[in-house]
């Protein structure tokens, strides 16, 4: 049997994919076929947004809040304390 | 590579800090107080049953942090050996009040899969087996940045198992380099991923069956 263009990937298998893809260690070849896969697949391209949109909002979540006073004060205290002060 | 150039700057913006801290340099530490202290309590709070203990443990890490600072060899970033100490000693505490936390990708939930396998044309399907039944919906994605939708997303995070949630806060929340969340929690880059990935394919399933329902 010959083919004209490779098998192309099914989406079940692209969607476990998607992290490995987003992270840069899909070897070469994987790489090429994902991508490939998202050229005639509007599915996919959708799904992978929803991931990259979702990774941008979880980033929206990181906020340092002020530490209580009474904290502070007790940790400079052992901090003075580990320095022999 | 961006994340191994990520994780040399980061290196090289520890050993000055390194340095204050030694020399008992009080904004040095308060600094990094400031930078890590919430972030701790979180991170701790999913392994433990009660923010008061996440406190404790956050502490007794503090003290830890104080006690070996002179011999930290700079060979992970200072934060991810901070978070290292915590870890330790949140699953400790974990464990000795009855509950044993396992890290690994072996959790529960292991090999479930992305997405809900019924969203896919079934393997009889003639010509496009394995193929979306009906494409995602896509996301209103200005709409995921309101406050509203960002609680959803905390929440989601919030009710992963231990070891999805501790790598999700701190790749995708805190925005550390995998290597970094490796040194942490004593993961292999492989396992790290794994758990992202599951943490990633469940809040995404979460946020999914939210927007549907405003849609509704």
């Amino acid at each position: 049997m010959s083919r004209a263009l490779p098998a192309d990937l099914d989406c079940i298998v692209a969607v476990e994919q998607v992290t490995d893809y987003l992270e840069g260690v899909l070897p070469l070849e994987a790489r090429t076929e994902f991508e490939q896969h998202l050229v005639t697949c509007p599915g996919c391209v959708i799904y992978l947004r929803q991931v990259r949109a979702q990774v941008a909002a979880s980033g929206k979540l990181a906020e340092p809040r002020p530490v209580a006073e009474e904290v502070t004060r007790k940790l400079l205290e052992m901090f003075h304390a580990s320095r022999g002060g | 590579m961006p994340a191994a150039a990520a994780e040399l700057q980061a290196l090289a913006q520890d050993s000055p800090l390194v340095e204050a801290l030694r020399a008992g340099d009080e904004r040095a530490f308060l600094g990094l107080v400031g930078s890590l202290h919430s972030a701790m309590i979180r991170f701790a709070r999913g392994f433990l049953h009660s923010h008061a203990t996440a406190e404790d443990v956050v502490q007794d890490t503090w003290a830890v942090v104080l006690e070996d600072i002179d011999r930290f060899e700079g060979r992970s970033t200072l934060r991810s050996w901070i978070f290292a100490i915590l870890a330790n000693l949140a699953r400790t505490r974990a464990s000795r009040d009855g509950r044993a936390i396992p890290l690994s990708a072996l959790e529960p939930d292991q090999g479930e899969p992305a997405v809900d396998p019924t969203e896919f044309l079934p393997p009889s399907h003639s010509r496009w087996a394995g193929h979306w039944a009906k494409w995602p919906e896509p996301w209103p994605e200005e709409q995921l940045l309101s406050r509203e939708a960002l609680a959803h997303v905390r929440d989601a995070i919030d009710r992963l198992p231990a070891g999805q949630r501790a790598v999700i806060q701190l790749h995708d929340v805190e925005g550390w380099s995998s290597q970094e969340v490796c040194e942490a929690l004593g993961l292999s880059d492989v396992n790290q991923r794994v758990l992202l990935h599951r943490a990633r394919s469940r809040v995404r399933r979460e946020i999914a069956r939210h927007v549907e329902r405003r849609s509704r």
